[in-house]
């Protein structure tokens, strides 16, 4: 299915490929990648970013379309919520049914607490159920969680907060035994040891996984096991603000069924944030891999409180993207097609970087190949680079596509592309958000003290780019703590008077700034209808 | 212009771009999706469609959010279906054959009709994973059904009345954890943390200036 001048190039790819197949591309040193990057790096152009007017993190600058949300109103301004008829009252109330609320509200069952999950869709709708390519953790004898730290540190531009990465690394290992005790099936030998691979920045091959559905296999085990423990999940139903009290605690959030459009009110004694990511606002414009609820409603529902944000201007756009056929635009390609020996690869067949670069250095790669070098291929929405699939069957054998890396197989031949046989088109896709709410080691935010977060709604366990693998990893870590601390944290929790105060505080901060946006915020669900009138 | 087609969303009918998607056609139609609608990237089973083309008889099952309209296409979603999960403790279940007839029990009622398998998004056989539920093969189950998005379009069309994906995730869960071998190297690595083997080390590297970790991360060896 790809057009005639697809075809021609693909020739010089094919041409090329059996030269390439012996040699492995040079790695960039720090000063190419330094330059690269601030020459091509979305994050790095600045009509992107807009500066946050109010609240904590004033004056430092944001993503345009999130400022906008963290500068409008909540919807609940001037609404009359009586937070004296309360529908559920809980220990922990966990915003978000993905992979860190799933896992946070497991362990808090744990450890006895009466804790229920709120989500704005299903559980398991969610980054977790689509992340593809593993997770990592340094538990094979040449490896270790310092040299997981160093990788993970250095790929993140010695940014991420070393408290958070520490607890990060240090407790891998035991992640993947709880998921593999749960029942995770991971790829493993015939003997026990897991099979792992490189990814992108990786010293060592800690990279496990369940082929290409890891996160879909994590997700569904955690979500019936949150099933199978009766922990109540009260679907299509959003937070839409924090509650708080006369002390300045967090006191649970006014939720609204999003079928009904009736608000209801939720008290609980501690509070988790693990709403995901923001992908759905599509900063600069870019397509996303994420789920249709990633719209960065926790950021707004925690800086409104008064919470900072961390990192809130660094964005990870995954290289590999689709680029071509348009009903799959902007899907990912998992980075484990780059682990099982594809290359990248420009119009004339030229592999122009090593295929497993950071997620950052290879998206920045990518966009000078198809901007200033014209070395792209023309797509119907833009352009791409060729990734180059067939080689994974030369390097690897016949079916090693079928058997790793199903899912791909699956959604290209639905557009009848055989990817054992063509190289697919790919490029940077709006990925993850590596900044959100600040949180201490011990999983609280630093300005309330019974609120917590967890997952990608995070900022600091990163620093300013993710390592592949990181992600799964980060849920499944900072979600079982936060479950075990906020049950803990129950326990010594008086509530006093509930109330929403803030919010009018911050539409006062907003008036002043003589900020009106003309929208309300969190946002919910992206705008994609089409109106003709 | 664009090449358009004619598509009937609950028998309602839009003309719509050739190019999109059943998912993306109706948010052009005007659509705003709450139900019905996931990840949009063939993961999560939320958008389970089933549609029959304008003079056919075939009733066909799909994802709309991975498959692309056609002309004449009579579409009709399913956002929620009642499939019925039975709940057990992972800690007190065992991988036998009897673990099936005691939660899963209509599995033994299949008829072999296959229509399961003929509805599936994912192009599974689905009545052959059941097949091998029934027998207590969980191992084969499990592979069988690994691509499974849970989407329940199996289910829909089932004259059993069989949860198939949760037959499915069943065998999964007793495989990942009592079947397949367990990982000595991580059992020993998890051990190795909690006796605080690497607690000093942690705390070294972590304690290093920004130079001196530059520098290592440089220089690292990495592994062929």
């Amino acid at each position: 299915m790809f057009t005639p001048e697809m075809l021609e190039s693909i020739k010089k790819v094919e041409a090329t490929r059996p030269e390439r197949m012996g040699m492995e591309p040079r790695r960039m040193t720090a000063e190419e990648k330094d330059t690269l990057l601030k020459a091509y790096h979305p994050d790095y152009k600045a009509d992107g970013f807009a500066e946050i007017k109010v609240g904590p993190n004033k004056g430092q600058k944001a993503p345009a379309e999130l400022s906008t949300l963290l500068h409008s109103n909540s919807r609940l301004l001037g609404a009359d919520i009586d937070l004296n008829k309360i529908d559920y009252d809980v220990d922990v109330l966990v915003i978000g049914g993905g992979g860190a609320g799933s896992s946070a509200a497991i362990e808090a069952h744990e450890a006895g607490a009466n804790v229920m999950i709120v989500t704005k869709l299903r559980i398991g709708d969610a980054n977790t159920m689509m992340a593809e390519g593993g997770i990592q953790a340094a538990d094979k004898e040449n490896d270790s969680p310092v040299q997981h730290y160093l990788d993970a540190f250095g790929g993140g531009h010695f940014a991420a907060r070393p408290e958070l990465l520490r607890r990060l690394v240090m407790e891998a290992p035991d992640a993947i035994q709880w998921l593999n005790r749960l029942g995770v099936m991971f790829d493993k030998d015939e003997n026990g040891r897991m099979i792992t691979t490189h990814g992108g920045g990786t010293s060592r091959k800690r990279m496990h996984a369940c082929k290409d559905y890891s996160g879909a296999e994590i997700m569904r085990t955690l979500r019936d096991e949150v099933l199978n423990r009766g922990i109540p999940v009260v679907e299509f139903t959003s937070a839409v603000e924090l509650i708080k009290d006369d002390k300045g605690q967090v006191a649970g959030a006014v939720l609204l069924n999003m079928e009904t459009d009736d608000y209801l009110v939720a008290r609980a004694k501690t509070v988790i944030i693990a709403t995901g990511g923001a992908g759905r606002l599509h900063y600069q414009g870019f397509p996303t891999s994420n789920h249709y609820g990633a719209t960065a409603d926790g950021l707004i529902l925690g800086y409104r409180a008064g919470a900072p944000l961390l990192y809130q201007d660094t964005i990870q756009y995954h290289p590999t993207g689709v680029a071509y056929p348009s009903q799959i635009y902007g899907a990912l390609v998992t980075e484990k097609v780059r682990s099982l020996g594809a290359m990248l690869v420009n119009v004339d067949g030229e592999a122009f970087m090593h295929p497993l670069e950071t997620r950052d250095v290879a998206a920045a790669s990518i966009i000078r190949e198809c901007s200033d070098r014209g070395k792209g291929v023309t797509t119907p929405l833009g352009t791409g680079v060729w990734l180059d699939t067939p080689m994974i069957e030369m390097i690897g054998g016949p079916g090693t596509i079928e058997k790793r890396i199903p899912a791909m197989l699956r959604m290209y031949l639905n557009y009848d592309i055989d990817m054992r046989k063509q190289p697919i088109l790919v490029y940077p896709t709006l990925h993850y958000q590596n900044g959100g709410l600040e949180i201490g080691g011990d999983g609280f935010t630093k300005a309330i003290g019974n609120l917590l977060v967890a997952g990608e709604a995070v900022g600091g366990i990163h620093g300013r780019n993710r390592l592949m693998g990181n992600s799964l990893l980060d849920i499944i870590v900072f979600g079982r703590n936060a479950g075990k601390a906020a049950a803990r944290k129950a326990k010594e929790t008086e509530l006093g008077a509930l109330n929403l105060d803030h919010i009018q505080a911050y539409a006062g901060e907003l008036e002043a700034a003589g900020l009106h946006t003309g929208s309300v915020s969190p946002l919910l669900l992206p705008d994609y209808a089409r109106h003709e009138r | 212009m664009e090449n358009m087609v004619n598509v009937y969303f609950y028998g309602k009918k839009y003309s719509v771009p050739a190019d999109l998607t059943i998912m993306t056609a109706m948010e052009y139609a005007g659509y705003t999706l709450k139900r019905g609608c996931g990840c949009r990237h063939g993961f999560c089973g939320a958008c389970a469609t089933i549609y029959r083309i304008k003079g056919k008889n075939e009733l066909k099952a799909c994802l709309a959010c991975q498959t692309q309209v056609q002309e004449g296409m009579y579409v009709a979603s399913i956002p929620f279906f009642p499939t019925d999960k039975r709940v057990y403790d992972i800690n007190e279940i065992k991988p036998a054959q009897q673990i099936m007839m005691e939660l899963y029990p209509e599995i033994y009622s299949c008829i072999g009709c296959n229509a399961c398998t003929k509805a599936c998004t994912q192009d599974l056989n689905v009545m052959q994973y059941i097949a091998y539920a029934q027998r207590g093969e969980f191992e084969k189950c499990a592979e069988e059904s690994f691509d499974c998005v849970g989407c329940g379009c199996c289910s829909v069309r089932c004259p059993a009345g069989i949860s198939h994906p949760m037959v499915g995730l069943l065998a999964r869960r007793l495989t990942g954890k009592y079947i397949a071998p367990e990982s000595e190297h991580l059992n020993n690595r998890v051990e190795e943390i909690h006796s605080g083997a690497f607690d000093d080390l942690i705390q070294q590297i972590m304690a290093k200036p920004l130079a001196e970790l530059q520098e290592l991360y440089n220089n690292r060896e990495i592994e062929k």
